[in-house]
């Protein structure tokens, strides 16, 4: 074997901050759903119990075996709403526990799916997981909440809109924490590994090991040997590493999938950044040129990016799928909370970025002050961007009470801290409070 | 197969090698190749290792070879091969 190879591989992981962002277990609860709610929650607890109960160990041992650190194991469930539909409120409040304290028994970081499907329109199982959040979000410690309002195929469901706007504001009431557990999407994948937004879609396998990469850091240091070329030369390194860094996701996803006798889903080709620095997508964004993450230029540097880890990562993986591309959560990245702090980096920028990359207006602290309407514009918004392009796009935006621009909210560990950025102060009140549906795009007509 | 890489690391000084390779001897690992070099006065060293014997005791392997490394003053690591192939052929 090649020294040079050796090296580059031990350096890539022990100096340059390359991890497997998250190994998660998708499972299917649809076998679990019983009589009634408390019936259903003793079910998904033993079948969590069954199903995951090897795989914190078993990714801890190939962390060993490849000195490669998974940052986060996790649980991914069937939307919860599904199998809510003979339960009571308090049955629904049972399996909400129920998932919370297997994911804490069988020791993952998180456990996602407490979700609704509601592009389209709304069930009274949805409609009553919608209206549990604030008392299950701030109940419960590991359990991750998705609600997806848009589709491209469906249209904006705006009367969803409001009431997550709404929902949120309770949210932030009970716990301003807890609205970083809870993501608003439009076009939600079924094959997500991502927290908040992670379930497992009626689609999957029963049970399916889909991996997350990570490696900001990587692809920095790469960049950092390119320095002054032509753009297309930093296009062509970011594929590279991408294909190295997926290739490493493949390798630890199969395995892990082998060991528990499952079938390996995806590999989701991200850029997701920590808040350790060193390991922040905004810094990527500054190696390629710009002075500071959210100024000019921004957008199209981001859009290459994006590109080019899809490209690399696409040959390297025998499956792909997920969100793919570049994460820009501000509280997670030590960059984007510089750029946030400065001011150059505003939430108009942030939703102009959403465009060209994965997800959208992800962990931004707003004043606590901002009314619901406001927060349903900013998720009509992102909707109308991910619908109209295509794309997966979310909010995941934290009022917090008592506190207002120039203030800081801490979330600790992997969720980092966020400055409260400025919301623009015009009502949006008339607008969200018409209710209704936005029509699907045109181009939503092909069959 | 079963094999496994071994990279040692830190500052040059007398019986690093013999060190590793007695910790590697007394665990049954048999080392297949050696390729050893002084960067400036660092030390730098990867065995490419044979663990077919003793798959089963890798995690113990990792820990004696972390110990000897700590007395020795360098930094031992030792990672599955697949890693290396994975990343560097297609």
């Amino acid at each position: 074997m090649d020294i040079k190879k050796i090296n580059e591989t031990i350096q890539m992981i022990s100096e340059e901050h390359f991890d497997i962002r998250t190994v998660t277990m998708g499972l299917s609860l649809l076998d679990c759903i019983g009589a009634n709610g408390q019936q259903t929650a003793e079910k998904v607890y033993k079948k969590i119990i069954d199903k995951a109960g090897r795989l914190v160990a078993t990714a801890q041992q190939l962390e060993r075996d490849f000195g490669v650190p998974i940052v986060n194991k996790r649980i991914s469930v069937t939307p919860i709403s599904l199998l809510a539909g003979n339960s009571d409120y308090e049955g629904l409040l049972a399996i909400a526990h129920s998932l919370d304290r297997a994911a804490a028994d069988v020791g993952v970081d998180f456990i996602g799916g407490y979700s609704a499907l509601i592009q389209k329109g709304t069930t009274p199982s949805e409609q009553m997981l919608i209206e549990s959040l604030p008392e299950v979000l701030s109940e419960t410690n590991l359990l991750m909440s998705s609600i997806n309002v848009a589709s491209t195929k469906a249209g904006i469901n705006l009367n969803a809109i409001r009431k997550m706007g709404e929902t949120i504001k309770e949210i932030a009431e009970k716990d301003p924490l807890a609205n970083a557990k809870l993501v608003v999407f439009a076009n939600a994948v079924e094959d997500n590994p991502f927290m908040a937004g992670a379930f497992h879609g009626v689609s999957e396998d029963d049970a399916v090991i889909n991996v997350g990469v990570s490696g900001p850091g990587v692809v920095k240091r790469a960049l950092e040997t390119v320095r002054d070329q032509p753009i297309d030369v930093v296009a062509e390194k970011i594929k590279t590493t991408a294909f190295k860094i997926t290739r490493i996701g493949q390798l630890i996803g199969t395995l892990t999938a082998q060991k528990l006798g499952v079938p390996f889903g995806i590999v989701d080709l991200s850029l997701a950044p920590t808040p350790a620095r060193g390991d922040s997508v905004a810094e990527v964004l500054e190696e390629i040129g710009l002075e500071q993450v959210g100024t000019q230029g921004t957008t199209a540097a981001l859009m290459l990016l994006n590109d080019a880890v899809k490209k690399g990562g696409v040959m390297a993986s025998q499956r792909v799928g997920g969100l793919s591309g570049a994460f820009i959560p501000v509280s997670e990245d030590a960059g984007m909370i510089d750029a946030a702090v400065a001011g150059t980096l505003t939430i108009s920028k942030l939703e102009a970025m959403t465009a060209v990359c994965s997800v959208g207006l992800d962990m931004i602290a707003i004043p606590g002050d901002t009314p619901a309407a406001t927060i349903s514009a900013m998720i009509a918004d992102e909707a109308a961007i991910g619908v109209q392009n295509n794309k997966t796009t979310a909010v995941r935006v934290i009022p917090v009470p008592g506190k207002g621009v120039g203030d800081e909210i801490d979330f600790g560990g992997l969720l980092g801290r966020a400055p409260i950025m400025p919301v623009i102060n015009r009502s949006s009140e008339k607008f969200i409070s018409r209710g209704g549906h936005i029509p699907a795009p045109i181009h939503s007509f092909k069959n | 197969m079963k094999r496994a890489v071994v990279t040692v690391i830190g500052k040059d000084r007398p019986g690093i090698i013999a060190g590793v390779s007695k910790t590697l001897a007394e665990k049954q690992a048999n080392i297949l190749d050696v390729s050893q070099t002084l960067m400036d006065t660092i030390f730098t060293m990867s065995m490419l290792i044979d663990v077919t014997e003793i798959d089963a005791q890798f995690d113990d392997l990792q820990n004696s070879l972390k110990q000897t490394g700590d007395a020795l003053g360098v930094s031992v690591h030792i990672q599955r091969e697949e890693i290396f192939n994975s990343i560097s052929q297609i």
